[in-house]
């Protein structure tokens, strides 16, 4: 009897894998059904589901994305410090004493082919005409989806807290204290008061509330850190069950009907 | 004497044109075999053979010179005349020819589809474009912008939407014709079942180790950005946002904030939700096709192709301090200075046309109704854009879509159409008569 042999018969191994190899057809489909991960798809597909000149498989590439991007992510925490104090220096240090270290690179690159993946998936998704009936729902949960996207590439930008960053924080979140009503350079914030106290002012518009105060500080640093960490990659996580619950529960990829 | 261009840059464009070298000639061989293949005897086959490999020597010889630190360099000449010809009509022929030659461009690749998804045609149009790319890299204002590690992902954002819409249009293509013919469409063909183990997992699983292998190189060859520590004190000129959101930062120049970074943006998502619910026609579901849904793919062409991708493109190489628009190859002068003579709807009707002061209005009608009529010609208009042109439309030439679509679906497409063409119509508004704002009240923040 072989070492491989003895392994696969072994009691371990058995009681983790609880058929034989996917090698014949029958085992090919229990193993689609007994693998928590393996049962996100379903058992056959239509052979256009597989074809790369139809599907780019960009939507795959995003969700990959994604989790190298969870697992970076979640590694770069133990180097950093979200507080004004050590922000800055915790990126220089793991940049000069990290050697031949890559793990900022690939969460930067990794979020930047993200962004670009999720946008060529949409492109195919649109050109295909895959978001008509029955799909309307899940391309909404798709476009939510892709904003999420943005924000989390967005709020990750300040963290480095370098001059590039800053501003470019500065520049984007400029754009509430615009928002109408509830900006206070917005239209029609003026007419917000109670007699002469205005209620929208810049200590309490829209931009105060993302950026934790009057310009982006120390506050703004622990915001966007929470938020990029922990609440839209939650958000995130729970969307894409559903997107991809619903591919299955809508008709799988899609096809000429 | 000195070579302008460093060693290292001179190898690295060796590498890159020793590279496009290779895919030129694996174009040919691509050639020699197609013909090979076909038995009809078409003979084209073995000139593009030859055709292809001619090229792929053009570039080789480019490898050699620079591999030989004497490659050459981009012409004095050409900068200074790109960077004065943009420079023209007071520094607006830039943005006015960038943003015409892509939608003009854009309108021939729809039109013209069925010659430029020619294999030949659309390989043509990559070798060039990565030809001026190579030239390009030799200007050392143009290396400025492109080798910036925060710049790298759009020249893949560009390179992989031309691919895709090469991909896309090809396919709708050939679908279109099968269609016309009665065939059924390339994906129909694929229509049976296979198991997922192992066809797709594998697929999954080849593609994300070629994901990784890409990240890996990519994260050792470049180091990610780490500027000066952030201060308050001193704003880089440009500031600009992150890539993704230039093109919103583009609107600016045309709009508010108000309008640019918060309606707009809103508009966008609503209308990017809402496309499943206006978009009644029922073909084209699950292959690619051109001709059994021409509207709305132009329409999403053109907010993605051309309203978002180019304006990041123009936002990131063509936009500098000041948010001037540059030439290519222009020195990022922050003390360059642009005449600013743009002027307001209401000074050009109320002062150019009636010769009333502006000033009057408050004085006359009190400081709450003074700015409502001295704005009222814009108001008017933005008012009948919004509210007199969807009736217009559904009486005129989008009839048969408000009769097939019912009175709200109508009313939702029309007005988020308006909302997408509200920036080209305000481009050329401010390229022809220097128009600032259509309503200007800044006194509560209102300028359109």
């Amino acid at each position: 009897m072989s070492v491989g042999d003895f392994i696969r018969n072994s009691q371990v191994w058995k009681s983790i894998f609880r058929h034989p190899a996917p090698r014949d057809r029958r085992n090919r489909v229990v193993v689609m059904l007994t693998n928590v991960f393996l049962h996100l798809h379903p058992v056959s597909i239509r052979k256009s589901g597989i074809d790369l000149s139809y599907t780019w498989c960009m939507g795959g590439l995003t969700f990959f994305m994604f989790l190298e991007l969870t697992v970076t992510g979640v590694l770069l925490m133990f180097y950093y410090r979200p507080t004004l104090e050590h922000a800055y220096n915790d990126i220089l240090i793991l940049r000069d004493v990290a050697t031949l270290g890559i793990l900022r690179e690939l969460h930067r690159w990794g979020a930047h082919a993200m962004v670009i993946t999720i946008w060529l998936h949409m492109y195919r998704v649109f050109l295909t005409g895959s978001y008509k009936p029955p799909r309307e729902f899940n391309w909404g949960v798709g476009v939510i989806l892709l904003v999420l996207t943005l924000l989390l590439s967005f709020t990750g930008y300040l963290l480095p807290w370098d001059q590039l960053a800053i501003w470019a924080i500065t520049v984007g979140s400029n754009m509430a204290r615009a928002t109408p009503f509830l900006g206070y350079e917005g239209p029609g914030a003026t007419f917000l008061k109670v007699g002469d106290v205005s209620l929208i002012h810049s200590g309490s518009d829209a931009r105060f509330i993302l950026l934790g105060g009057r310009f982006v500080s120390g506050e703004t640093l622990l915001r966007f850190y929470v938020l990029h960490c922990v609440a839209i990659p939650l958000a995130v996580a729970v969307l894409i069950a559903v997107h991809f619950w619903r591919v299955r529960k809508d008709g799988g990829i899609s096809g000429p009907l | 004497m000195e070579h302008p261009l460093e060693k290292g840059l001179q190898n690295a464009l060796g590498v890159y044109y020793l590279l496009v070298a290779v895919l030129n000639l694996g174009f040919a061989v691509w050639w020699y075999y197609a013909g090979r293949r076909s038995h009809a005897q078409r003979g084209n086959e073995k000139i593009f053979t030859v055709l292809w490999a001619i090229v792929s020597g053009v570039f080789l010889v480019h490898a050699f010179l620079y591999l030989s630190h004497s490659g050459p360099v981009l012409s004095r000449g050409v900068r200074d005349f790109t960077t004065w010809f943009m420079g023209l009509y007071g520094g607006q022929m830039g943005p006015i020819l960038y943003v015409t030659l892509s939608i003009v461009g854009f309108v021939l690749l729809l039109y013209f589809r069925r010659f430029f998804v020619r294999p030949n045609i659309a390989w043509t149009i990559l070798q060039l474009s990565l030809l001026a790319a190579g030239w390009a890299m030799t200007d050392d204002e143009f290396q400025k912008i492109i080798l910036k590690p925060d710049n790298v992902p759009i020249p893949m954002l560009i390179y992989s939407v031309g691919f895709f819409t090469w991909a896309a249009l090809y396919r709708a293509v050939q679908n279109d014709e099968r269609i016309a013919r009665g065939e059924p469409v390339l994906e129909k063909l694929e229509d049976e079942k296979v198991l997922v183990w192992p066809d797709l997992v594998y697929t999954e699983l080849i593609a994300m180790i070629i994901a990784t292998f890409i990240l890996i190189i990519w994260a050792v060859l470049l180091k990610a950005p780490l500027e000066q520590p952030a201060t308050s004190a001193k704003a880089p000129n440009p500031s600009k946002a992150p890539w993704y959101f230039l093109g919103l930062q583009e609107m600016l120049v045309y709009y508010d904030p108000w309008m640019a970074g918060v309606v707009l943006p809103t508009m966008i998502i609503i209308g990017l939700i809402a496309i499943p619910y206006i978009d009644f026609n029922r073909q084209g579901n699950g292959y690619f096709s051109f001709a059994e849904r021409k509207f709305a793919v132009s329409i999403f062409m053109f907010g993605f192709v051309v309203l978002w991708v180019t304006l990041i493109v123009l936002g990131t190489f063509l936009r500098g301090p000041n948010w001037n628009f540059f030439g290519p190859f222009e020195y990022w002068d922050p003390h360059k200075v642009l005449p600013l003579n743009n002027v307001n709807l209401s000074q050009l009707f109320w002062l150019n046309l009636c010769h009333m002061p502006l000033e009057d209005f408050k004085v006359r009608f009190g400081d709450f109704f003074g700015p409502i009529i001295r704005e009222l010609p814009g108001i008017l208009l933005v008012f009948l854009y919004l509210f007199a042109l969807p009736p217009l439309l559904a009486r005129t030439v989008m009839r048969s879509f408000f009769l097939r679509m019912g009175f709200v679906r109508f009313i939702l497409l029309v007005t988020l159409m308006q909302f997408m063409a509200a920036l080209p119509i305000k481009m050329v508004l401010r390229w022809a008569i220097n128009l600032k704002y259509i309503v200007a009240i800044p006194e509560i923040f209102f300028n359109i």
